[in-house]
């Protein structure tokens, strides 16, 4: 499996961004109250909109 | 076995692709069911607090002045034991946003299974008993040894805790999988116009890859959890045998020295921790000469890891205070990770919207499995047989 470099960033960057935006959140919280909780539900709250955009989006 | 179909451009090796995609194929549909079953559970679980609320199952705690005395510990004992006479205390729990009860939780005898024991409240300040009937039976129960164990015990658990496993191995190929799909696709998109199975296609490729990491972290921390019991008794071969070694050939207590103190005791040897339980001489997580204090992190982020605190249960000397092996903290650690209780209300909605979200992502593997193999069975009926 070798995939060509740009091939393999054209696709997995945004989806790794995402995934350490809620790797992020998930610790976040873990460290505070306050201004965690928040950072938190950015973090998850990004992926869960995204999916949900693409649910709804109509025929 | 191809359960896939489309594949565009050369750079990843068909051969490759179908490995990873036979691999993908079966690792899901095995722990598919189990999956369902425990997101389907796990949701109302992420509310379980509110759903006791809302049942009537929740023990109010009466209003008093906030300087009332409280009852020390020894006379907690006491009342517990005039609330269930004839059973023993087993573990005294403290909670943060209670500070006025504590959890308590007794059996015929303190070596009883966690199943048989009957948990309730004692009001610290009365030794008033305040029945949690959520915490012995009921649907929230039910529901909670449906997720736990199917109601199989060690089997049931690590049954789950091996569809876990293949549910993140299922999570790993589907992200390898990702790549040959989304080729020629900008990030996201969902091809509407073409036919319900692209349509979930993409769907399940878009939902399945942004909900990764939650997916991952959950699936793990599940893991580890369900393996608790195994965990609990790897700890007691490490550490606590070797710290009541002394004691082994000691005679049965007949007596317990008093718990009143308990609590300031551990403080002194643990300083800047909190209690969290006290597990009386006998249970599973002391010995049978000792009351563990299990004290908590002073810190948001070391209040998950519990350092116990061996107290002879005659002489009320300290013993030991154990050092928490490796696993125990990924034990401790886990258990946020995977119930979604550390964020405030907003987190656990977000949880409940990634577990809906979970389920759309298996239901739909299952779709395109079934649509796939009809489309393909006119065609490879031989290869199939």
């Amino acid at each position: 499996m070798k995939p060509r470099q740009s091939n393999f960033w054209k696709v997995f960057s945004t989806p790794l961004v995402i995934a350490l935006l809620s790797a992020a959140g998930l610790f976040a919280a873990l460290l505070g109250d306050g201004i965690w909780d928040a950072l938190s539900w950015v973090g998850l709250g990004v992926p869960a909109y995204l999916a949900i955009r693409g649910l709804l989006q109509c025929r | 076995m191809d359960g896939f179909g489309v594949f565009e451009g050369h750079e990843m090796k068909s051969k490759t692709i179908r490995r990873w995609s036979f691999i993908h194929t079966w690792t899901s549909l095995i722990c598919t069911v189990f999956l369902l079953l425990l997101a389907l559970t796990g949701l109302p679980l992420i509310f379980h607090h509110e759903i006791e609320h809302l049942l009537g199952d929740a023990p109010q705690v009466r209003e008093m002045p906030a300087d009332t005395p409280r009852l020390n510990l020894a006379q907690l004992v006491e009342a517990a034991e005039q609330h269930r006479p004839g059973e023993v205390v087993q573990y005294f729990g403290f909670e943060d946003d209670e500070p006025n009860a504590v959890l308590t939780i007794m059996a015929k005898t303190a070596g009883t299974e966690p199943n048989s024991s009957h948990t309730f409240m004692l009001d610290a300040r009365t030794g008033e008993a305040l029945e949690t009937p959520s915490a012995n039976g009921g649907l929230m129960l039910f529901i909670l040894r449906l997720h736990v164990d199917m109601f199989a015990g060690l089997p049931g658990k690590l049954l789950l805790a091996f569809m876990g496993l293949l549910f993140v191995v299922a999570i790993i190929s589907g992200t390898v999988l990702y790549l040959p799909f989304m080729r020629r696709l900008p990030f996201g998109t969902v091809r509407q116009d073409k036919s319900t199975r692209l349509r979930w296609l993409d769907l399940h490729n878009l939902i399945g890859v942004v909900t990764l990491t939650w997916a991952l972290v959950v699936g793990v921390t599940g893991v580890i959890s369900a393996c608790a019991d195994l965990l609990i008794a790897a700890w007691r071969n490490d550490s606590l045998t070797a710290m009541v070694a002394p004691y082994r050939d000691a005679p049965p207590l007949t007596r317990l020295a008093p718990a009143t103190r308990l609590l300031d005791i551990a403080r002194d040897v643990a300083p800047g921790m909190n209690p969290d339980f006290i597990a009386f001489p006998g249970t599973r997580f002391s010995s049978e000469h000792h009351y563990a204090v299990f004290m908590k992190g002073g810190t948001h982020l070391t209040s998950h890891l519990l350092t116990p605190v061996l107290i002879d249960a005659s002489t009320l000397q300290v013993t030991a205070v154990a050092e928490r092996p490796w696993y125990m903290d990924a034990m401790g650690m886990s258990q946020p990770l995977h119930f979604g209780d550390y964020g405030g209300m907003p987190m656990k909605i977000l949880w409940a919207t990634l577990d809906v979200l979970t389920i759309i992502v298996l239901g739909s593997g299952v779709y395109l499995w079934v649509v796939r193999r009809k489309a393909a069975r006119p065609v490879t009926a031989e290869v199939a047989a």
